[in-house]
């Protein structure tokens, strides 16, 4: 019996580098790599020519330059005296301040209308459901525009307010004006003796929270649930209520009020910044409402059943299995929305708010002729925030989806 | 001895009628609007909502005028109702932009031949006329932009002959698709670089057909919308797809490289890559290339949506689960095999609701290119409202702009839902 002999060994052929399977993969790749790198010399080559033409060189000292132009909203000090790179920070606060707000206001109205759309009211839920789809389907270019519209040409003037009868009101006992030129609030003032209070406030929501985890270990212990909301709500409202009338109340509002034709003192908002938060927050609240809509629908029926059968009271199969099944599935969603609002508050232009791509990338650029420089940076911050959103995503994932192999 | 019992019922009693609080429209309004003092306010609420839009809105709607020659006239006539008559005025400049009066019939046959292709592609009951979806793009191109009609037709001249010369070398001389398609790319290649430009000038000689050139700057208005939004909806999709197998290949530099680029297209907003192509693409380009805005629009939107779209579909693709990955290699199939005949069919078909969003997302974001001074609709209406007749003039245009683009998304999304509900395997 002849001993089974191995099939005759083929020896290298090139043409194998294509056709066979355990080389093709390499091959592949060399060749990708190959031609990326040449486009990529290409462009790099041609912008060098380029610069050479237009006798210009990459170099980022424009931004220790005086940027010489104004930003209406600031909140940090800056004057047309500050440098560019100052005038980019003011951008960079601005954008991030409209992400900010604009998302808290979004989740809340995103939040409410997805769980009203689910209403089993029938007229409660087709107006949701005209909310989603009339925000949906429009862009937000148009809606910034419409809202800015809006507040700027249907608020009275100033001078409207003027007068023993005047033909507008102040909202809310005269401490809020809407005004075409913006709407101002009153404004918070720190006397002495408000830092205390601050102190005060902070210590009493770390307690807070302590409490909070010790009643959560307690149940965890011994089954008995404490009531948490009450006490930490407690916790922290009256003892920096009793600090407030004990020390002669340190903090008082500064109301704003007419003096010739505009308003003084107070908060004020610019219709540019409220029409670019608002239009971005109704319309990023219309995806929220459906992630969230989504995400409760997702969790089987069978889940709610089971704890019903468990003898779980209504909103304890809210709190205790639906939301923590159907959170899995909104985050990540949410937050890409989030991230959607940061980056469509770039179209700030079209109100004229200063954000980063109107200081950096619009009055610098357009000053100092530093194209190529100032799209670099704009698209680094951009990036950057986006990277950093992504990781977190990322992370979320990985620690809260259900492992599979 | 037995008691007696007085009745025995010996028939069924007939089952009474449901209480009229139940059933009918008491019944409905009852389980649908009154189940619970919540509810009642709410339904109050809303409905205190609607008549309060309503009656505002419909007598400025309905009352609106449509034929006065200025914003003053209206206002004149009546200040409280809608002034339609800018509409009437300037509806052609917002369909189709500066396009020249005499040339409209080709952007609106452009339209109804659009209508005409996207059926095949929707409905597989008219797949035996896909032939003219394939036809469509040139022909488009054509109408739209004008010139000779051989300098289109070329293009496909030139890819025909190069996809029978692929067929003829792995029918009668290959066995490797590889080196029959660099040989096809090569001749095809050749084809263009020297041949095409010959041909053209030929076949104009002989047989000239040809359209008033309109340069591109003369787009704008929903012809604009719809050219950039149109052509990003069809070339990001299968862009996207191969991006999506990308970041899933187990080969590590195409990995990155296609990481890399969705990455960085997802992390910077849209309005920074159209800067790009109108400010810095002549940087990057070899000096003296000047290409045409509309196209470099194009490129910019479609690379956009091609990156959310390759992560709608990588999406999907995770949802598979790996039984399908490992059942196809198992049955011997090749990558591209198992991607074509397994994994994409499904991973596609549960990505369908993101595709179509993404799809919404980019028709919506050509609204954009109004920043860089292209006259879209929503730039146009700030062009309308300088005019010295229409200043003042906002919600007349904004609503009637807001209701075509609606109109569009919203039958977008209705499509993806009864394409949903036709795909649904299960149940």
């Amino acid at each position: 019996m002849s001993a089974p002999s191995l099939p005759p060994s083929e020896s290298f052929k090139l043409s194998m580098l294509l056709s066979d399977t355990r080389y093709r993969g390499m091959s592949l790749q060399v060749i990708t790599f190959i031609v990326f790198m040449a486009v990529f010399f290409w462009l790099v080559d041609n912008t060098i020519k380029n610069l050479a033409l237009l006798d210009k060189d990459v170099s980022f000292n424009f931004l220790w330059l005086r940027a010489g132009y104004d930003i209406n909203q600031r909140l940090i000090p800056y004057t047309s005296d500050s440098t560019h790179g100052m005038a980019a920070l003011v951008g960079i606060l601005n954008t991030l301040l409209v992400a900010f707000i604009g998302c808290i206001i979004a989740t809340v109205l995103g939040l409410f209308v997805g769980i009203l759309r689910l209403s089993k009211n029938w007229i409660v839920a087709k107006l949701m459901s005209a909310y989603i789809e009339g925000f949906r389907n429009v862009p937000v270019l148009l809606w910034i525009v419409m809202v800015f519209a809006l507040l700027t040409e249907f608020t009275p003037a100033p001078r409207a307010f003027k007068g023993a009868e005047p033909e507008a009101t102040m909202l809310f006992f005269d401490s809020v004006a809407i005004t075409n030129r913006g709407t101002y609030f009153p404004a918070p003032v720190l006397a002495e003796g408000a830092y205390w209070l601050l102190l005060c406030f902070g210590f009493s929501i770390v307690a807070s929270i302590y409490f909070i985890r010790y009643a959560n270990k307690k149940k965890k212990d011994t089954g008995k649930s404490l009531p948490k909301f009450w006490v930490s709500s407690v916790m922290i409202v009256f003892p920096t209520l009793i600090l407030f009338f004990a020390m002669g109340q340190p903090v008082s509002l500064e109301y704003p009020y007419l003096k010739g034709f505009n308003f003084k003192d107070g908060i004020h908002l610019r219709n540019s910044f409220l029409a670019l938060t608002l239009a971005l927050a109704f319309y990023t609240s219309a995806f929220i409402a459906e992630i969230v809509r989504a995400g409760i629908m997702a969790v089987s029926r069978g889940q709610s059943e089971a704890a019903a059968s468990l003898g779980l009271r209504p909103n304890k199969i809210m709190s205790l299995i639906i939301l923590p099944q159907a959170l899995r599935i909104i985050v990540p969603p949410l937050i890409s929305n989030y991230l959607n609002l940061t980056k469509n508050s770039s179209l700030a232009i079209a109100v004229g708010y200063m954000d980063v791509r109107g200081t950096l990338g619009g009055i610098t650029l357009n000053q100092t002729g530093r194209e190529l420089e100032s799209m670099l940076l704009l698209m680094g911050f951009y990036l950057a925030v986006s990277l950093l959103i992504s990781s977190f995503i990322n992370y979320f994932n990985r620690s809260f989806q259900i492992v599979v192999r | 001895m037995m008691t007696k019992i007085a009745f025995v019922r010996k028939k069924e009693i007939p089952p009474s009628a449901p209480p009229i609080t139940e059933v009918g429209l008491i019944g409905w309004l009852r389980q649908n609007l009154f189940s619970s003092w919540l509810n009642s306010i709410l339904t109050i609420l809303s409905v205190y909502f609607i008549v309060i839009i309503l009656w505002d809105f419909i007598p400025w709607a309905y009352g609106g005028h449509w034929n006065t020659k200025s914003l003053r006239e209206c206002l004149d006539l009546d200040p409280d109702v809608a002034c339609f008559s800018v509409l009437t005025a300037r509806w052609k400049q917002l369909l189709f932009g500066l396009y020249p009066a005499e040339e409209y019939w080709r952007p609106t046959l452009t339209f109804i031949f659009l209508l005409l292709a996207i059926v095949p592609i929707l409905f597989p009951k008219f797949f035996r006329f896909f032939w003219f979806s394939i036809i469509y793009p040139g022909l488009a191109v054509w109408l739209l932009w004008g010139g000779s009609f051989w300098s289109i037709s070329i293009v496909y001249i030139g890819l025909t002959l190069g996809a029978l010369f692929f067929l003829t070398l792995i029918r009668r001389y290959l066995k490797n698709y590889m080196i029959a398609a660099i040989l096809a790319f090569l001749s095809t290649a050749v084809f263009f670089l020297f041949i095409s430009n010959p041909l053209v000038g030929l076949l104009n000689v002989i047989l000239p057909i040809s359209l008033p050139f309109v340069e591109s700057l003369k787009m704008g208005g929903f012809t604009l919308s719809l050219i950039v939004g149109v052509t990003g909806i069809v070339a990001s999709f299968p862009i996207g797809i191969l991006l999506a197998l990308g970041r899933q290949s187990n080969l590590p530099v195409i990995k990155m490289i296609c990481v890399g680029f969705i990455e960085f297209i997802r992390g910077v907003p849209l309005i920074t890559l159209l800067f790009v192509a109108s400010v810095l693409l002549n940087y990057f380009l070899p000096p003296g290339t000047n290409f045409d805005i509309v196209l470099r629009v194009v490129i910019m939107v479609t690379l956009f949506s091609a990156a959310y779209m390759a992560e709608v579909i990588r999406g999907g693709l995770a949802g598979l689960p790996l039984g399908q990955h490992e059942a196809s290699a198992s049955l011997g199939l090749t990558y591209w095999q198992s991607q074509r005949l397994i994994i994409m069919p499904q991973a596609l078909k549960i990505s369908i609701p993101g595709i179509v969003n993404t799809f919404i997302g980019l028709f919506k974001d050509t609204t954009l290119v109004s920043i860089i001074s292209l006259r879209d609709p929503v730039g146009l209406a700030s062009t309308i409202r300088a005019d010295q007749k229409w200043n003042g003039i906002y919600w007349e245009l904004y609503v009637a702009i807001g209701l075509m683009f609606f109109i569009f998304c919203w039958g977008m999304s209705q499509y993806s839902q009864y394409l949903e509900r036709k795909l649904k395997t299960d149940k």
